[in-house]
This record gives structure tokens, sequence and C-alpha cells, in this order.
């Protein structure tokens, strides 16, 4: 067991940090340094066209998507370099957020199952950040019973036609490609029934309307489909196995989100450093550092699990359904830490935006986080997959399992 | 970078389960529980003939000299097996206390004798209610001997020496405090046995009374040496704990596998498994944990500290949720003598106590991550 680099790892991290400290957008590190979840904006930039230009600066000298073979765009890193890189890469890699769907689930999704030549065609434009993508499949029939999805994809040709309608796509609205799961047969069992694409959000018939979010931001989107056309060698997997399709992006989506989500500990415990209580600084009060105490064992809790994923990953290992674990405990407690922030703030917590206490930062916190503890699967879905996958219960009982899915009865649709 | 244990450590992991499942069935436990025994002596001698009493003990002490790290690895399987034996006492106090302020007589003296099993040892550093403070100590030491009363003591009864501390100044604080090497078996040392949570490991009354103590470190030195001995022994419990989490995890997805109500194995009702789900993650993060604390412990780092309370606090935590759980579970099964869920239960809630409370340790650990920072 240990912590240190190897010499290689050692060598990796110098040529990095020098990299970094040589090209990193600089102008902008305070700021990013000081955003949290739900607030990660620039006063002067926009920051898809920042998170863009160092994206490519980074893809142009070999530092995108390192994991990635270099001939899709990659670097063929180890695991470990690649979290030495995102250690080195510190603010500046709250810029890749906005590229977490495409790199994260996309990009995998691709690899496995488009062919040869448009891997070559699509993935190096996607790790550059030049063409961003997103993920169609929620609808509303179909969230967390994924399976349930209606839009349908009929053959034509050479082609599919697309119709029906996806929902909480992220980024849809600044999208150039998308992944997006159909259904091809309505006659056997939802999860038989499914296909898999990749198509051009550009195509006629595809209208994106953005959705207003409960934060306020719009981050999220609609996305209709009237008789769109999808060549058939856009088919991602066999027809009918889009269930099995979907769940890699699934699993590496765990992965992704569970390695990135925050989990408000570490701007607590710096606000509980400096801030004043009635009777004295709040780091000295019992209450509030038995508080800090048990989210900084989460905290802690989760790096070190990640840690032991990535060092079972550098030993072969694949990702497994206990990544389901970050998404989890972090999803609420960031909201808890939230909620506790404010409660320290007493009667003003209530002040949110550039009025509020540290310019409404754990205001946005509070915000954002219950999307958190939704998207990419609920802490319901989240404890189903623990409980299922990892420690071999039960699955729930599916009443719809094999009951064609023309014939389950719904609601009011 | 590699977070996790080598093969060869693996690998005395599964010698160490087979060994402890053969030798320290709940039946056998259930013996020291139900008082016929105040320890499992076949098992110390059976441990002590596998060099796991002396893992960690260099092999000019008589140990195995392997090091911390396997040390740990033992420890996760005695808390999985609840072993009914003074290991943690003997092992993680006082032997560490001996290797990190004994003199060379000292170990030459005690240390031969943990490693194969002659002596148990343990610390004597409470007396009465509260947590690890300075202030606490009243027991004073002066000439040579020492008087006063120590409780709880872990294993006090079976216990061949103690590691004492005593108040050698006036005023009470850090550099007022000593260690001291007692044997217990000599004059001016009375024991009485005290009831306690866990009855798989006993706890004690000790009255000193003109007690004749040898010096262990320095005068005034004391405070300090066992702030060190409690970070180390906090790891090494956390391995217990976090090995005593899984058992009880384990215990508790069987057992839902196994009952059937309203026509379907309980392990198929959501709130059945969303239990089991969340104790798995307590449990996974003490594991998390505890690997760093591993880590520091083994290669002696800076983050020590840090790393030991955050460890201690997560493998309580785990533990108290895994065993009360357990016997959730278990239904009213589960609130039986006859059902093992409660040697569990018990063993959880007295190890959260044993080495200071769960706010002790959330104390610490908010301090040293402040000293940490402003470093
Ligand atoms: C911020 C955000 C971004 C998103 N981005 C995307 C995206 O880019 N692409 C995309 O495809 N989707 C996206 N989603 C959709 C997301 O995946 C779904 O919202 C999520 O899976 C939940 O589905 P639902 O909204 O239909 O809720 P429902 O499935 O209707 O759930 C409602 C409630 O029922 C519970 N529930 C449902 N089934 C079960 C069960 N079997 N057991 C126990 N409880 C259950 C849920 O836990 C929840 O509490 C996003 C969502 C959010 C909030």
């Amino acid at each position: 067991m240990n912590f240190d680099d190897n010499p290689q790892e050692a060598e990796f991290r110098a040529t990095a940090r020098t990299w970094i400290g040589a090209n990193a957008p600089k102008q902008y590190e305070d700021e990013l340094r000081k955003s949290s979840l739900g607030r990660t904006q620039l006063k002067n930039a926009n920051i898809l066209e920042v998170a863009k230009a160092w994206q490519k600066r980074k893809a142009d000298a070999g530092w995108a998507c390192l994991h990635w073979p270099k001939e899709y765009g990659g670097r063929g890193s180890s695991p470990i370099e690649r979290v030495i890189w995102q250690q080195e890469e510190g603010p500046f890699g709250l810029l890749s957020r906005m590229f977490i769907i495409g790199h994260g689930m996309c990009g995998p999704t691709m690899m496995a199952f488009a062919r040869e030549e448009h891997k070559r065609t699509y993935l190096p434009p996607l790790a550059s950040g030049e063409k961003i993508w997103c993920q169609l499949f929620s609808e509303p029939a179909g969230g967390s019973d994924v399976a349930g999805l209606r839009t349908r994809a009929e053959k034509d040709g050479d082609d599919w036609i697309i119709n029906g309608q996806k929902i909480w796509t992220s980024g849809a609205h600044y999208s150039d490609y998308g992944i997006l799961l159909t259904r091809t047969d309505p006659t056997v069992p939802k999860h038989k029934g499914l296909t898999t694409f990749f198509l051009d959000m550009k195509s006629p018939g595809v209208e994106v309307r953005p959705i207003k979010q409960a934060s306020g931001a719009s981050d999220f989107n609609e996305v209709y489909f009237t008789n769109v056309r999808i060549p058939d060698h856009q088919r991602l997997g066999e027809v009918g196995d889009g269930w099995n399709v979907s769940l890699t992006t699934l699993m590496n989506e765990r992965s992704a989100i569970g390695a990135a989500v925050a989990t408000g500990f570490p701007e607590l415990f710096e606000y509980c450093s400096s801030l004043m209580l009635d009777d004295g600084p709040a780091i000295e009060d019992r209450a509030v550092r038995s508080k800090l105490a048990n989210w900084a064992v989460k905290a802690s809790g989760l790096k070190y699990t990640s840690m032991r994923a990535i060092s079972a990953l550098s030993k072969g290992e694949r990702p497994g359904p206990e990544n389901s674990i970050g998404k989890l405990v972090a999803g609420s407690m960031i909201q808890d830490v939230a909620t506790y922030a404010l409660d320290l703030q007493g009667a003003g917590g209530v002040v949110s935006g550039e009025d509020g206490e540290l310019a409404g930062r754990f205001q946005a916190m509070l915000l954002r986080a219950p999307g958190t503890r939704v998207e990419g699967g609920t802490d319901e879905i989240m404890r189903n997959i623990i409980a299922e996958r990892v420690l071999g219960l039960p699955g729930d009982i599916r009443v719809d399992k094999d009951v064609p899915f023309n014939k389950i009865p719904t609601k009011g649709r | 970078m590699n977070f996790d244990f080598s093969d060869d450590q693996k690998q005395l992991r599964d010698q160490a389960r087979k060994f402890l499942t053969e030798k320290c069935s709940p039946k056998a436990v259930r013996v020291v529980l139900d008082g016929k025994a105040p320890y499992d002596k076949e098992l110390w001698k059976g441990l002590a003939e596998m060099g796991f009493l002396g893992v960690a003990i260099p092999e000019e002490f008589g140990g195995a000299g392997a090091g911390h790290l396997e040390l740990c690895v033992i420890a996760e399987e005695m808390g999985r097996a609840n072993a009914p034996v003074p290991f943690s006492s003997t092992v993680y106090l006082a032997a560490e206390a001996l290797l990190i302020a004994g003199s060379e007589a000292q170990k030459k003296k005690w240390l031969p004798a943990i490693a194969s099993g002659e002596a148990i040892g343990t610390l004597a550093l409470f007396e009465g209610k509260g947590n690890p403070s300075p202030e606490s100590v009243k027991l004073t030491a002066a000439n040579g001997v020492l008087n006063g009363v120590k409780k709880p003591v872990a294993d006090g009864a079976v216990a061949d020496f103690a590691v004492v501390a005593a108040r050698t100044g006036a005023s009470g604080r850090d550099g007022d405090i000593s260690l001291f090497l007692v044997d217990l078996k000599a004059g001016g040392v009375e024991v009485k046995s005290l009831a306690n949570l866990d009855p798989t490991r006993g706890q004690a009354e000790i009255t000193f009374k003109d007690a004749k103590a040898e010096p262990l470190g320095a005068t005034g030195e004391g405070w300090s040496i066992l702030i060190q001995v409690l970070d180390r022994a906090a790891v090494l419990c956390a391995f217990e704990q976090v090995g005593g989490s899984d058992r009880a995890l384990e215990m508790g997805r069987d057992y839902a596998l196994d009952r059937i109500a309203f026509g379907r194995q309980i392990g198929s009702f959501q709130a059945v498994k969303h239990m089991l789900a969340d104790m798995y993650v307590s449990a996974t993060l003490a594991r998390s944990n505890s690997y760093y604390g591993a880590w520091a412990l083994s290669t002696n780092a800076a983050e020590l500290p840090e790393a030991a309370a955050a460890a201690r606090i997560s493998a309580t935590q785990a533990f108290q949720h895994c065993a009360k759980n357990n016997i959730q579970v278990h239904g009213g099964m589960g609130f039986t003598w006859e059902f093992d869920c409660h040697m569990y239960y018990r063993r959880a809630n007295a190890m959260a106590l044993g080495l200071g409370s769960l706010s002790y340790w959330e104390d610490q650990l908010i301090d040293r991550m402040r000293k940490k920072n402003a470093a």
C-alpha cells in the first residue's frame, strides 16, 4: 500500500505540472477556485468558450481524455496518470465538467459499439471539445425506468425514422451529437425491443426546447423528434440490443459522475474556519466540530474509495456497480452541508446571489443539490443497484417484465 | 500509487480467516460470553503459534517483524471473528507503547513474552467517566510507587502487566503525566472484574497501593507517548471494526435471502434492501478511511494523527450502524440471546468507547485538520 509516485509517475507529474503552469487560463483561476456546485460561472467571459479553448489547447498538446487510445484523440495513459493529471489540473478541471457527458459516457459507448471509421471520425473532435455530445435516454414516461421509453425508430430502407420526445437532456442546446435510445419493437417485452443510435443534433426534425430548472438555471432540455432520419450505419450494437448498449453508458456514467461530484466539505470547512458566531469562532464550537468531523470522514472515505477503485482498474479490473457509492453519498451530503452552512448564517442565510454571504455560494449549492440526487439515477436506484448487484439480493418485483411493451397498462397516455 | 494490500498480505488474510473460522466459531466465543472462561486460552495459544501476536514485533524481540500492514490484516480478521481474547490490549496498546517508548531491557523482557503468548498486557489510562485528557489522570507516582485507581482497564483481570498513566507533577497538564510499567501479579495491586457491555473482552478496576513501578519513557513525556499509542491503536481497532462491520452486513444479507415473509424473501423488500445497501456504504467508507490510516501507520507518515482520527470515527460509526441494523433485519430472532447478532452489537458499542468516545475523536480530527491547514 503506498501513496507515493513511482519514478515514472513522478516524471509524468512533473511534465504535466510544467505544461499546465505554462498553458492554463490563469486569469480565471481565482474565480474557478471559488466556484462550487451550482455556481460555476465566469463574470467577464462565456464559460463555454473558455472551456472549449482550454480543452482544444490540451488536445493539441496530447493532454485531452488521457486514458483514451491515441488514435481516438487520447494519450493512452494509465488510470493512475489520469488521477495525477486531475490533481495537477486543479481548479481548471472544473472547466471540463462541460464535457462530462461526452467524455464520460458517449465516448466510451462509441468506443465499445461504433464502427472503426466512425470512431476515428467522431472521437477526436469529441476529445478536443470541438464537438459536444449529449445523452438522449430519459423520457417523460421513462426516467428511472429507462426501458419504459416510447420514442420510436422505424426502418425505412437504409435509414431509420425517429418520432418521439426526450426530456431532461443536459446540454442538448449546445450539443452537436447525441446518443439516442429508441424503441424498435413494441411487441416484445420492454428490455428486448430497444435500439441505440448516435445522431447529428442538427438533423432536420430535431427540436430542442430549454427547460427552466428549479435552481433557476437552464442546463437541460426537452428534445422533440419529428420524422428524423438516421442512417443505419449510425446504429450502435444490434437491433433490439439497445438495453445492453445503454448499460455500458450507464455504468460509465456512474463512475464518471461518481468521481466528479462535489461533497461541499472543503467549502464548509473553510467557511467554519473563519466564521465568528455570537459566542466565538465557529470552529471552536463543539456542535460545529462534531458536524464537521462527520462530514470529513465521509469526504475522505469517498476519496479513498475512489483511489481503491483506481488501484483495481490499474490491475485490469472493470469498473463495477460499487461505483454507485460516490453519487449516493455525495448527493445528499452536499445538500446537508449547504443546509447547515445556511443554518450557521441564521436569518441572513436567506439572502442569495451576489448580495448573500460569500456571494451566495452555499445558497447556490442548496438549490442545485436536488438535481444531483436525481441525475444519473436517483438515490433509490443507486441503493437498488448496490443491494442487487453488489450484495446479491433479489431484484425488485417487475410486473411488466415478461409482458409485451404494447400490452403494459399505462395511465392516461 | 497502489491503494491495496499486496498479494502476500491477502494471502495472510486468507490464512488468518481460515484459522479463525476453525478455532473461533461463534460457539467458542459464547464460552467466554457466558462467563465460563475469562478469555479463550486455546485460541490465544494458537494465535501465538501462528505468529499473529508478534506479527509487527521486530525479530530481535521475538516477533515476526512483518510490519503494521500485516497487523492490520490480522486485526480485520480478529474483528470479523469477534475473537474473545485480549488481543487489542496486549498487541495494540501494551506492545505499541513498548515499541515507542520502551528501553532495550524493557523490550527484551516483555515483547518476546507477548509474541509467544506468555504475557498479556494492557493500558491503564481511564479513571472513571470521561475521555483521554491529562487532567483526568489523578493516580500519582512518587518514589517508584503508584497510588490510585484505574477503571475501566480493558482485559485488566487477565493481564500480567500494565502500562499505567500517572501524574508526576502538580498541575495535571501534559508535562506532568508519565508512563510506568507495572507487574500486575506483584504486591500492591488489587484487581476486580467489572460487568461490561461486551463480556467477550473483560474490563477491570485496578487499585494500586504503593505498587512498584518502573518508568516507561522519560518523565513528563507520558502524554505525548500516549497520544501516539492511541493513534496507532485507533487504526488497528478500526480494522477490527471494519471486520466486524463486514461480518454483520454479511449476516444480515444471508438472513434476508433466507427468511420468507408475505410469500417472498425479505431481501426482496426495498426497505430491507436499502437498509443493507446503506450498511454496505458505511462499511465501505470505513474500509477506505482505514486503508489510509494503515498506510500512514506503516510509513509513520506525518498524516498519521489525522488519518487515525478519520479511520477511528468512520469505523466506529460503520460498526455501530451495521451491528444495529443486522439485528433489525433479523427481526425478533435478532433480539434473542441464541442468535449471534447481539455479540457484534455488544462489541461494536464497547469498541466505540474503548479508546475514547466518538465525540473525543471528532474533536481530535478537527483540531488536527486545523493544524494541518494552518501549517
Ligand atoms: C440535472 C439533471 C440532468 C439530467 N441529465 C440527463 C441527460 O443528460 N440525459 C438523460 O437521458 N437524462 C438526464 N436526466 C434524467 C435523469 O436520469 C432522470 O431524471 C432520473 O433517472 C429519474 O427519472 P425521473 O425523473 O423519470 O423520475 P422517476 O423515475 O419518475 O422517479 C420519481 C421517484 O420515484 C422513485 N422511483 C422510481 N423507480 C423506483 C424504484 N424502482 N424503486 C424505488 N424508487 C423508485 C425515484 O427514486 C424518485 O424518487 C437528468 C436529470 C437531472 C435532474
